[in-house]
């Protein structure tokens, strides 16, 4: 492993904050490293601070924060379950369990903390755990399968977390704390009072003041309860140590570097050790500033000064880091800032106590009147502001601030432009500002990709948020909200009830009596051209191409047929369900060979046709006609395809007919226009292999009936689909999609899929079910009646196109020339078909 | 333009070539909204007539794709422009002049611009 050249970056230990090394060292200084990782643990890097979501049912692939594809791209040569035993700083090369020797040019200590046992009798017991890694939750998960109650040593973050795993499992479960609070290093007494009730009312028992004297053992060897300090017993089938962990930096300490009093490798404010070769980050660190840090965030940010020192790119070093903390545990909200516990001289307190609610709000205030920090439970709301205005004058009088809303009227004021907006990356509001105003940044992502603000912990995403629609607004500009500079005052709900209610017809008349200023009259554009014709469709208003409504269509729907990128177009026949004859599948290819066709199967089981000019569609689909195909829709926002698996009638884990019910349900919606594109799959039984979950409107087979999911989405941004109603029978299946179908097409904005409508619904799926199921709105007969309408006016665009000589004559490429093809649309062969030629001075660059 | 309905429907669009106006197409060919392709002294070109009759004659090439498709695009409006959108990535071109409104460059570094014909009825 010494690329020649490179410099050679061993790094020791791939957790979290190893791995946030590695990403910002390959981002600059990507081609000048190669980089070696040893780890002992048997996997990569994974999401530590979510273990505990484990327990309800995140898998070790999702909790992964190096994907395979990340370490091949960046060629990191990743060793795990080897951890390296030995530093040779002379030699500079290390020296593993297995015995392998690396060389490095610069070694890179990452090696994280151990968790901290006591060492009282019966501590290693068979039963005995620690919480910190995904094999201990694996070993706790199989041990609570046989246990009836567990105890967990440690009352602080990890120790609630365990619990609520432990409780989760139904063990009878027991907090053992020795100080006399729960969570002593962020809250105060009357924090931890609250808190300790909240968790009682879970079920779980909690021991503050209690010390572990001893871990009893039974005959067997296996653990059987805990003596605490005062003497008493407590039985207990299992216990977890969380009591606090300790630097690993026995290596260090090994290779003669300087370690701390209590541990932690000694760094300097760049995070290098005396040795020049060696540096040191995250939790084995003893950071410039004396503190040993065991959170992510600090260990994120000395990642990244390290990164930046072996780049050689600037960097404002590590001196220590903000430790305001919000967290939600067992359900129970607790935030934490600044001077928590009133440390500073001549500072006061204001603070709002409610036991009976578990609502518990103080500030510290200081002699100065500036804020200095504060404690919350139960309701840490106000953490977002309150945090950022740490270390500055209040704006209002602090009782306002923690008094709740019913209280008194609701706080609005404006952060000063100092304040940390967000803590990770230490940006002030003034930067988010500016990233708006002279950055062009015009939403949140963009902001946030601008200022790396919200990137971290994520907890004042809602607040950079509201900065910006601030600022916009503030620079006048606001986020349209109608359809385009011709309909600027409606979106596209509201001019499919213009349309439906006036029973207009045209786009002319909708844009003379509906555009905005200057519009009426005019030729509108191609975004309110497209999205009014096909609101017209979807209203089952007659042939796309008739009249005024060819206008308006996109190339696609214009030519029925799915433009190329050498302005050929491909075809596809529908093929209800995915099932077709043999017969079927020798015409589709007979027509194929015989125009010179590409033929590729597509992802909604049916057969693309490509390569064809204008000029061949007519004829290709004359002959698919004849066969007795219609046209798939692939060229429209509409329904494209329903999937199926072969269901019960092959399967043999099939419970119903997926085939059957997923024809019907194709033949039921086709030609069905909408605000974008709608897949549909059904499967045959819960193995799910039409992958019915990824679509707009999915079903499942069960043994009472059908299943019915919504919202679901490939693509970009995929999105399980949600489950909207269970066992339905076949009838009340259709209707209820009938009315979802009709319900998005009457509500969704322009090119707005099935999932991101569902995401953003006020209500959300309740609502959505209240409205199509329970009939909230009054609008299911109007639904229904819109639906029966599109099925009793259903016709097949290509069998009509042909039938007419004037929709015909369109399909010409020259009109001056009819019977000339394109001569620019030329193709070469690739694996026995045809292909695009691409035209030349842009192959250069590509697209 | 006011003329009668007998007239257009015998009005000739014609293209001024290199050798004099030539003759591409009858008025009533052009769909009010939509373009048509025509091969005139070896160049395709795209003919559009706007909502209000007029009439516009642009190169077919799009210059971000390269492929001969202008003619299949939407003609619409920016403010008072008259605009072709390209049917392939979208990009939009000042009718009157073939401008690119929306990028000043091709991804081949040529200038992003339609070369525009002169065109009339008769």
């Amino acid at each position: 492993m010494s690329d020649v050249g490179k410099t050679n970056v061993v790094l020791v230990g791939h957790g979290m904050v190893g791995q946030r090394f590695v990403e910002a060292l390959v981002e600059q200084a990507g081609g000048r490293v190669a980089v070696t990782v040893l780890a002992e643990e048997p996997r990569r890097a994974y999401d530590r601070v979510h273990l505990t979501s484990w327990f309800s049912g995140t898998t070790a692939e999702e909790l992964s924060l190096c994907s395979a594809e990340f370490a091949r791209q960046h060629q990191m040569d990743i060793r795990l379950g080897d951890p390296v035993e030995a530093i040779d700083r002379i030699g500079r090369t290390v020296t593993t369990r297995a015995g392998r020797s690396v060389p490095y040019d610069v070694l890179v200590l990452a090696t994280g903390s151990y968790p901290f046992v006591p060492p009282v009798p019966g501590h290693d017991a068979d039963g005995c755990f620690v919480y910190r890694t995904i094999e201990d939750v694996e070993a706790i998960e199989a041990a609570a399968r046989g246990a009836r109650v567990g105890a967990v040593v440690g009352g602080g973050l990890l120790g609630l977390e365990a619990a609520g795993a432990l409780t989760a499992m139904g063990l009878e479960t027991h907090v053992v704390e020795f100080a006399p609070r729960l969570m002593a290093i962020q809250v105060d007494d009357g924090g931890g009072e609250v808190l300790r009730r909240k968790v009682e009312e879970l079920g779980v028992t909690v021991h503050t003041g209690a010390g572990t004297q001893a871990v009893t053992t039974g005959a067997d060897g296996r653990v059987s309860g805990m003596t605490l300090s005062d003497g008493s017993e407590l039985a207990a089938d299992l216990v977890v140590f969380s009591a606090g962990v300790r630097p690993r930096d026995q290596l260090a300490r090994a290779a003669g570097l300087a370690v701390g009093e209590r541990g932690g490798i000694v760094v300097d404010e760049r995070c290098r050790t005396a040795d020049p070769h060696i540096l040191a980050i995250g939790e084995c660190a003893l950071a410039a500033d004396g503190r040993v840090y065991g959170l992510v965030a600090p260990g994120y940010a000395m990642a990244e000064v390290a990164a930046a020192e072996i780049g050689g790119a600037g960097t404002d070093g590590f001196t220590g880091a903000d430790l305001s903390t919000k967290l939600k545990l067992l359900g129970v909200e607790v935030a934490s800032f600044g001077d928590a516990h009133g440390a500073a001289e001549g500072c006061v307190e204001v603070l709002y106590s409610n036991t009976r609610a578990g609502v518990y709000k103080k500030l510290v205030i200081g002699a100065d009147g500036r804020l200095l920090g504060g404690v919350l439970v139960g309701d840490a709301e106000a953490y977002g502001t309150l945090r950022p205005l740490t270390g500055g004058a209040l704006p209002v009088p602090a009782e306002q601030l923690v008094l709740p809303a019913s209280m008194g009227a609701p706080v609005r004021f404006e952060l000063p432009d100092q304040a940390v907006v967000c803590s990770c990356h230490a940006v002030t509001k003034a930067v988010i500002r500016n990233a708006v105003t002279t950055h062009d940044c015009l939403d949140l992502p963009a902001v946030k990709k601008c200022t790396k603000a919200g990137t971290g912990c994520g907890s004042c995403v809602k607040l950079i948020g509201s900065i910006v629609t601030e600022e916009l607004a503030a620079a006048g500009i606001e986020s349209m909200r109608g359809l385009c500079e011709h309909f600027a005052e409606h979106t596209r709900a509201e001019l499919y009830e213009i349309v439906r209610v006036k029973g207009i017809t045209s786009f002319t008349r909708l844009i003379d009596e509906h555009g905005s200023t200057g519009a009426p009259g005019g030729d509108g554009c191609d975004v309110c051209k497209p999205t009014v014709g096909s609101i017209l469709a979807s209203l089952a208003q007659g042939h796309i191409l008739d009249g005024e409504q060819a206008a308006l269509q996109d190339t696609n729907d214009h030519f029925l047929a799915n433009i190329q990128r050498n302005g050929s177009y491909s075809v596809v026949p529908r093929i209800p369900g995915g099932e077709i004859t043999p017969e079927g599948l020798i015409t589709i290819g007979e027509i194929a060979r015989d125009f010179g066709l590409y033929t590729k199967i597509t992802g909604g089981q049916r057969i693309d046709l490509f390569g064809a000019t204008v000029d061949q569609l007519p004829q290709i689909w004359k002959r698919l006609v004849a066969a007795g195909f219609e046209s798939g829709h692939a060229y429209g926002k509409a329904l494209r395809t329903v999937k199926s698996c072969v269901g019960e009638s092959w399967c043999r884990y099939g419970v119903q007919d997926s085939v059957g019910l997923a024809i019907e349900l194709e033949l039921r919606y086709r030609g069905l226009r909408s605000p974008h594109k709608l897949k549909s799959a059904v499967s045959g039984c819960a193995r799910e292999c039409a992958e019915a979950q990824s679509k707009d409107f999915g079903v499942i087979a069960t043994a009472e009936g059908w299943n019915l999911y919504v919202g679901g989405n490939g693509g970009m941004t995929p999105r399980h689909a949600d489950l909207l109603a269970s066992d339905l029978d076949r009838d009340t299946l259709i209707r209820t999609i009938d009315r979802f179908l009709m319900f998005y097409i009457r509500t969704a904005d322009r090119l707005e899929r099935t999932a991101s409508w569902v995401e953003r619904m006020e209500g959300g799926l309740d609502h959505l079910r209240a409205v199509i199921i329970d009939d909230s709105l009054g609008i299911c007969a109007d639904l229904d009646e819109l639906m029966d309408r599109h099925i009793g006016t259903y016709r097949d665009e290509w069998a009509e196109t042909l039938a007419d000589p004037d929709r015909v004559r369109r399909f010409v490429s020259f009109v001056n020339a009819p019977g000339i093809p394109d001569p620019t649309v030329r193709f070469t062969a690739e694996r026995d078909q045809i292909k695009p030629v691409l035209f030349e001075k842009l192959e250069v660059r590509g697209r | 333009m006011t003329t009668s309905i007998e007239s257009t429907t015998t009005l000739t669009v014609e293209i001024a070539g290199e050798t004099g106006w030539m003759p591409v197409c009858s008025y009533a060919d052009l769909v009010p909204g939509r373009g048509v392709a025509v091969l005139i002294e070896g160049h395709q070109v795209a003919v559009f007539r706007d909502r209000a009759g007029r009439l516009y004659a642009l190169a077919n090439r799009d210059p971000f794709s390269g492929a001969y498709v202008m003619s299949r695009g939407i003609v619409g409006q920016r403010g008072e422009v008259p605009t072709i959108a390209s049917p392939m990535y979208k990009q939009v071109f000042d009718l009157r002049t073939g401008e690119c409104l929306d990028e000043d460059e091709g991804p081949d570094g040529d200038p992003a611009a339609l070369r525009t014909w002169a065109v009339r009825t008769r």
